[in-house]
This record gives C-alpha cells, sequence and structure tokens, in this order.
C-alpha cells in the first residue's frame, strides 16, 4: 500500500544524484534503476512497477525500467555458529538443525542498488 | 551517447531513518520511553492504550499520547478521558505514520514536552503492512493481535511480527467465546520472532495489565536505573 511514496523516494534520490554528477551528465537520462529488496521488506515488486511509469513521467526517469532484486532472510543460527538461508518468512528456524533463529543478517533491505545512465551531450 | 552504471548503495527510506535516529537521540536525551503500537484496524488499540494510561498515571507517572488515523479525532478523544494529553496525527490517506509526522507534532505540541514525560505511546494507523517500515524512533514496537482476528495473523504478516520487540493478545475476555487456540497463536507469533515477550490481556476486565506495566517499568529502568515501581 505504500509503495507509491516508495517509488516517489527512489524517483526523488535518482534526480538528486542526477543533479550532483559533473557537468557532462547534463540532460543525462536514466535506463535503468535497481533495487535490492529484502524478502520481509513487506514492498510487492508488481505494485512498485505499477507505480513507476506514473511517477517517473516528466523527470529524467521516464521510460526507464526498474528492476527489483529480491533478497532472502538470511539468520544467523547461534547453535551452528553458521548464516543459514530460510526458504520463506513462515519460519524462523535454521533448516540446519531446526532451533529457533531471531539474529537476522538479510531481509529488510529496501535500497537503490544502481542506476545506469545514458549521458547527455558531451560538451566540448 | 555513451552509458555507465553509477552506484548509489542507497537506503530509499534514508530520509525517515535519519529523522528517526535524531528522534530516538532526542527521547534518550529527555528519558522518556516511546512506543509504537501496531495492528490491523478493530486489534483495540485504542482500549489497550486507554487502560495503560489510566493505570500508569494513577501510578503517579507522566504519560501522554499521539493516535494516527486517516480521519477524525475520535480516538484522540476517547483517549483524552484517561487525563493524559493526547494528540490526533491526521494522515489523510497515508496509510502509516512516518518520522516527519511524530517529529513535527512533537514541535507543535501545547503544554507537553518530552523532558516532562516518562512514557509517549504512539498509537499507529491501523495497518498491518506499511507501519512496520517506518522507523518512528521508538525504543519498543509492540504487534496487537486480537483473539478475534484469527491464530495464523502472524504467518499471514510476518514482517510486522518480526520486527516487533513484544506482542500483545487483546480481548482475552472473550477468547472463549471465539474458540480462539491460544496454544496456536502462541507458536505462531514465536515461529515469527522467537523469545518475543508476549502478554495476554483484557483492556476490559484488566487480566494481564499488570504483568504489561510491569515490564514497562522494566524498559525504562533500563535507561534511568530504578524502575518507576514494581
Amino acid at each position: 500500500m505504500h509503495e507509491l511514496s516508495i517509488v516517489t523516494s527512489i524517483v526523488e534520490t535518482v534526480t538528486e544524484t542526477l543533479a550532483a554528477q559533473p557537468d557532462s551528465s547534463r540532460g543525462s537520462r536514466v535506463l535503468e534503476v535497481r533495487l535490492r529488496v529484502g524478502a520481509l521488506a513487506s514492498v510487492i515488486p508488481e505494485s512498485l512497477e505499477f507505480c513507476w511509469g506514473i511517477v517517473s513521467e516528466g523527470t529524467p526517469l521516464e521510460g526507464s525500467r526498474l528492476v527489483v532484486n529480491m533478497l532472502p532472510v538470511v539468520v544467523h543460527c547461534a547453535s551452528c555458529g553458521q548464516d543459514a538461508t530460510l526458504e520463506g518468512v513462515q519460519s524462523f528456524r535454521c533448516p540446519r538443525c531446526g532451533e529457533p533463529c531471531s539474529d537476522m543478517r538479510q531481509g529488510r533491505e529496501l535500497e537503490i542498488d544502481s542506476i545506469e545512465i545514458e549521458d547527455g551531450e558531451v560538451k566540448v | 551517447m555513451t552509458t555507465r552504471i553509477v552506484e548509489l548503495r542507497r537506503g530509499i527510506l534514508k530520509k525517515n531513518d535519519e529523522l528517526a535516529a535524531g528522534l530516538r537521540a532526542s527521547y534518550a536525551a529527555a528519558g522518556v520511553l516511546v512506543l509504537n503500537l501496531v495492528s490491523s484496524p478493530g486489534t483495540g488499540k485504542t482500549a489497550f492504550l486507554e487502560r495503560t494510561l489510566k493505570e500508569l498515571k494513577a501510578k503517579g507517572l507522566r504519560v501522554a499520547a499521539l493516535v494516527g488515523d486517516l480521519e477524525t479525532d475520535n480516538d484522540a478523544r476517547r483517549l483524552a478521558s484517561s487525563g493524559a494529553p493526547v494528540r490526533q496525527i491526521n494522515t489523510h490517506g497515508i496509510c502509516h505514520l512516518d518520522a516527519e509526522m511524530i517529529g513535527r507534532h512533537l514541535d507543535g505540541w501545547e503544554g507537553v514536552k518530552l523532558e516532562g514525560l516518562d512514557y509517549l505511546f504512539i498509537e499507529n494507523v491501523g495497518n498491518l503492512v506499511c507501519p512496520s517500515s517506518y522507523d518512528l524512533g521508538e525504543k519498543i514496537r509492540v504487534a496487537l493481535l486480537s483473539v478475534t482476528e484469527g491464530e495464523d495473523k502472524p504467518l499471514k504478516y510476518p514482517t510486522l511480527f518480526n520486527s516487533a520487540d513484544a506482542a500483545v493478545i487483546t480481548k482475552m475476555d472473550i477468547a472463549e467465546a471465539c474458540s480462539f487456540d491460544r496454544e496456536l497463536a502462541l507458536r505462531n507469533i514465536n515461529e515469527i520472532r522467537p523469545g518475543i515477550r508476549i502478554f495476554e490481556t483484557s483492556a476490559k476486565t484488566g487480566a494481564g495489565m499488570e504483568e504489561w506495566l510491569v515490564y514497562l517499568a522494566a524498559e525504562r529502568a533500563l535507561r534511568s536505573g530504578t524502575p518507576d515501581f514494581k
């Protein structure tokens, strides 16, 4: 439900990033935006894509692709002393030994990983 | 035309996280314990909070509440009957509270200063999804679940229960009438958030409230050194 605010925030951040690029990048446009989204981030990729076109319209991101890289939950198991990747988000137990694990190492990410940009006209 | 990749590695909610960090520091400096109550609409957050405010006030503690809803100040008026200062935050369509809204409503709150409080409760907008992404700088996030909602709520909404520091089951007085399977509910909460403290309460009869209040006092004592009561 809050995907619209999230997409708005992404578009703002990327626009600011472009503005902070060197002069030669003036007039450049964004081709692709890559996100890292944890399985527990409460964000639905389809809903992000649904808002993407609407929010990016009229910005340097217009027409760009959104690539969402979903990350599974990784917990640290105190009994095994190792990290373990969970298959889902229905049970926080070590898949090796079955012990409950509350020490999460991955799964809540909600980040812009990178953007691909096409530079505008280079000044001579 | 050339294309290139720019690495950002930047949190999408970074602005909220930064504001929340500022709030967390100001709560700590003022010595106030801040809690964020999250649940579906209708779980009984307001009734539970009303009882909590009254009981803490009766113990001579200084309490206040911020309450979020899309529209109306019904909850604020209801909570104000406890005698504690209460301020309504209307989000006008936004499905969660964020750190900016909290900061703005704390700043302009007539007669209430963080330094003058022992406990501040934030009742979030009734929603089991979005509030879990927004840090409000709270020390304790409380996920509430009523006996009428079904024991599998924690499995359906794992993010919220996984990010909570404590869980409260409400309306225990009607548990039997709802054929509430207590063992199953406790097991499901523990499956999503192993080891979390769980309180089984009724705002109507007062069941479980004393244990909850003692927990609050102990949490505040982690900072102040001496519990407000035992």
